[in-house]
């Protein structure tokens, strides 16, 4: 059976160039990049390099990017570090939207625990978080204004310098988790305006195990990880030479492609999205279908349960999910879709279709043949077992 | 044929699956989640525990399927948890495996495989599907007295049959057992599962002062004769036959008679006094689709672990029946199932009232 992948908000097949540095890489740098002598040399150079090119993708100086070991990672850090450095100012407060990802929220209500103030945000029906809300909740106490870029489940875009803007002017640090943006949209951390910003590799054709974070020159965190003195104090522990090479290179692919990407793949995110809206009774988008990353398409459809759509789509050779990824298997509702006031029926009816570079038209097309038929046998089943 | 198999991480569904991937069917293993386990805590028991999910999921990589695992938390709470704790409330002593068969497998999840394109839900149960000479399909017994499972299994109708499929019931334990050691399957000596999966401990009074505990009524023990002999902490402690636990100390040993829930009264008596011939039954289930015409002589079997004794039986109406033992059987139980079979033919049974 030929398979059709339309979840790349989940993760990414790895591109054959970054497969091929990274090979490299395992066999002929492994050296310690920390190391005085020739073997640390080429390993610091390939390093070096990479924080090059991760700087290109951002708009950034090499300097103020910190190899990480994952998204998630790079959240904690800059929303741990940001918390723990401004703590002796009396800066107790910290501020994010309700349509977070976990990394986010859950660092949130662990520093809630400690006893910081943490206030969440609403988003509009759309799923936007509007700058008066943002307003109304900041204080001179706020320490740090966390707002994703691009969120993972619906792919709706945040008005974030406009966000930061107004966390500047009451002084607070802005981070923004920009994992389902990076090679997705362009992005210039300078128009921006913010001071913190976390991507992950592996959701733009790069591999799994490495993120970076970016702090804007002068920021100052408490250091995540203590150890040795890599990345100049700021993360502690041997470099991980292949894993920040292959980020080195997918963020360097997608600085050359994204533009070009993001046309065709919107293209087919459209045309997917108007089939599939057309072809099956009852399906509605969630979410606004601008501004949006060009790749995601999130829809629900009416009488549905969720996790039956995608094991019938998964059987019949159609990859997507439902809600993310980290929180499937779980009862609850997307938190996303619950903030936007969805109604709960239709919480727990959404698909998240996520398109990528290798996606094509008969793929698209296959999809938007599939889904009515089988959504229509779903709903027809409802009551086939015995008596109740 | 394209078969959904629930999966729970036991020898016997995970034989079941093995058995029909190998018969060159189209499987689909599916495991049902019945209880959070997003903070690795096992509230509940032993079966369909994480370890039986990662278990599942092991045997469906190594024979080769796909998995997927199904939240049904909130039904499983509400129909199969909700109603063992109604039924100990009300003075019954419930048999949940029998709803979750009912309410869950052979509804929803088999509604689930329907909409999967299966054509079947296969489960690891010892019991065995036959095509009658009319056409319609006859519960028998798993091969394997020992384990035979159609006790749980007599609510089935025609249309739950004509998709079912039970590829371990005409094999016994060790076939089980010597099928997934051939197979390599690494659940070949996993023990077999006891208690009530949600009460792992087998502690139902506990359970269910946890989950309710405005049950926690304390009450009267009283004698045949309407006489205070003690006092217990609660009707659902108790169950029809019972004779440790009581606290009572007299000249012959006493038994639990009878569960009066509203007065929170539990009569007690001499065993001779536990002897009963009739009985009646609600819900009842006709296996064939229809109630047979007048008395039938069946051999009736009032637990899972009782000897079917010979009775006629009679329905009343569309849902209900009365049944009469040839000799008197002890402890008849209130929430109980009766199931009535012809040898190893089971017809139906209903909820002893």
């Amino acid at each position: 059976m030929a398979r059709i992948y339309l979840d790349h908000n989940a993760t990414t097949p790895v591109a054959p160039e970054v497969a091929a540095s990274m090979d490299r890489a395992v066999r002929e740098l492994w050296g310690n990049a920390s190391s005085v002598h020739h073997f640390g040399q080429q390993a610091k150079a390939a390093v070096d390099n990479a924080r090059s090119h991760v700087a290109a993708l951002l708009g950034a100086e090499a300097s103020e990017i910190v190899f990480t070991a994952s998204g998630t990672e790079s959240d904690n850090f800059a929303i741990r570090g940001a918390a723990e450095a401004l703590e002796p100012t009396g800066r107790r407060h910290l501020i994010a939207p309700s349509i977070e990802h976990e990394a986010v929220l859950r660092t949130l209500a662990a520093l809630a625990k400690r006893g910081w103030r943490v206030t969440l945000l609403p988003v509009d029906p759309s799923g936007i978080v509007s700058p008066e809300v943002l307003e109304r909740a900041i204080t001179d106490d706020t320490a740090l204004v966390s707002v994703m870029h691009a969120n993972n489940e619906i792919g709706t875009v945040q008005p974030l310098a406009a966000l930061a803007q107004i966390a500047k002017a009451h002084g607070a640090l802005v981070h923004t988790d920009a994992v389902q943006s990076a090679g997705k949209i362009p992005i210039d951390v300078k128009a921006l305006g913010v001071d913190l910003l976390s991507i992950s590799a592996h959701k733009f054709y790069g591999p799994k195990g490495v993120g970076a974070m970016w702090l804007r020159k002068g920021v100052r965190l408490m250091p995540f990880m203590t150890g040795g003195r890599q990345e100049r104090n700021r993360r502690a522990g041997t470099e991980n030479v292949p894993g920040i090479v292959g980020l080195g290179v997918a963020a360097q692919r997608a600085s050359a492609t994204l533009e070009e990407d993001a046309v065709r793949i919107g293209a087919l995110r459209d045309r997917l999205e108007a089939g599939v809206l057309a072809g099956v009774t009852g399906a509605e988008r969630n979410g606004a279908a601008t501004p949006r990353v060009p790749n995601t398409t999130n829809i629900s459809f009416q009488r549905i349960e969720s996790e039956s759509l995608l094991i019938g789509l998964d059987l019949d050779g159609i990859a997507v999910s439902s809600g993310s990824a980290c929180s499937s298997g779980t009862l609850e509702p997307s938190h996303v879709l619950k903030a936007m006031g969805l109604p709960h029926m239709r919480t727990l009816s959404s698909i998240r279709f996520s398109l990528g570079t290798g996606t094509t038209e008969a793929e698209v097309d296959r999809v938007i043949a599939v889904l009515p038929r089988l959504v229509e046998k779903l709903r027809s089943l409802a009551t086939v077992g015995g008596r109740r | 044929m394209k078969i959904v198999v629930a999966m729970s991480g036991g020898v016997d569904s995970s034989v079941a699956a093995a058995l029909l991937a190998e018969q060159g069917h189209d499987v689909i293993g599916v495991s049902m989640q019945l209880y959070d386990q997003s903070e690795g805590q096992a509230s509940f028991g032993t079966c369909c525990t994480i370890d039986d999910l990662y278990d599942a999921r092991r045997v469906a990589a190594a024979i080769g399927i796909p998995h997927y695992i199904v939240n049904f938390e909130n039904r499983f709470t509400e129909q199969v948890v909700g109603n063992f704790i109604s039924e100990y409330a009300a003075g019954r002593t419930p048999i949940p495996c029998s709803h979750c068969n009912s309410d869950l497998k052979f509804s929803t999840l088999l509604e689930r495989a329907l909409g999967f394109g299966a054509d079947a839900l296969a489960t690891g149960h010892y019991a065995r599907i036959d095509a009658g000479p009319d056409g319609a399909f006859v519960l028998r017994r798993g091969l394997d007295m020992a384990k035979d499972q159609t006790y749980f299994l007599f609510s089935l109708t025609q249309d739950q049959l004509a998709r079912a499929a039970f590829p371990v019931g005409h094999l016994d334990k060790a076939a089980v057992r010597r099928h997934a050691e051939r197979l390599e399957l690494r659940v070949a000596s996993k023990p077999d599962s006891q208690e009530i999966c949600f009460v792992p401990d087998g502690d139902y009074a506990k359970f269910i002062e946890t989950a309710a505990p405005e049950l926690k009524r304390p009450g009267p023990l009283v004698n045949q004769d309407g006489e205070v002999v003690g006092r217990h902490e609660g009707v659902h402690r108790y169950t029809i036959g019972q004779r440790k636990g009581l606290g009572l100390s007299s000249r012959e040993p006493l038994y639990v008679l009878e569960i009066r829930s509203p007065a929170a009264e539990v009569v007690v008596g001499p065993r001779s006094a536990l002897e009963r011939t009739a009985l009646t039954a609600s819900s009842v289930n006709w296996v064939a689709g229809t109630a047979p015409e007048g008395w039938k002589s069946v051999a009736a079997q009032i637990r899972h672990k009782h000897a079917a004794a010979a009775a006629r039986v009679r329905a009343l109406d569309e849902a209900c029946a009365e049944l009469e033992f040839e000799e008197a059987q002890s402890a008849i139980t209130p929430g109980q199932a009766v199931v009535f079979y012809d040898g190893d033919v089971c017809l139906g049974g209903g909820w002893i009232d």
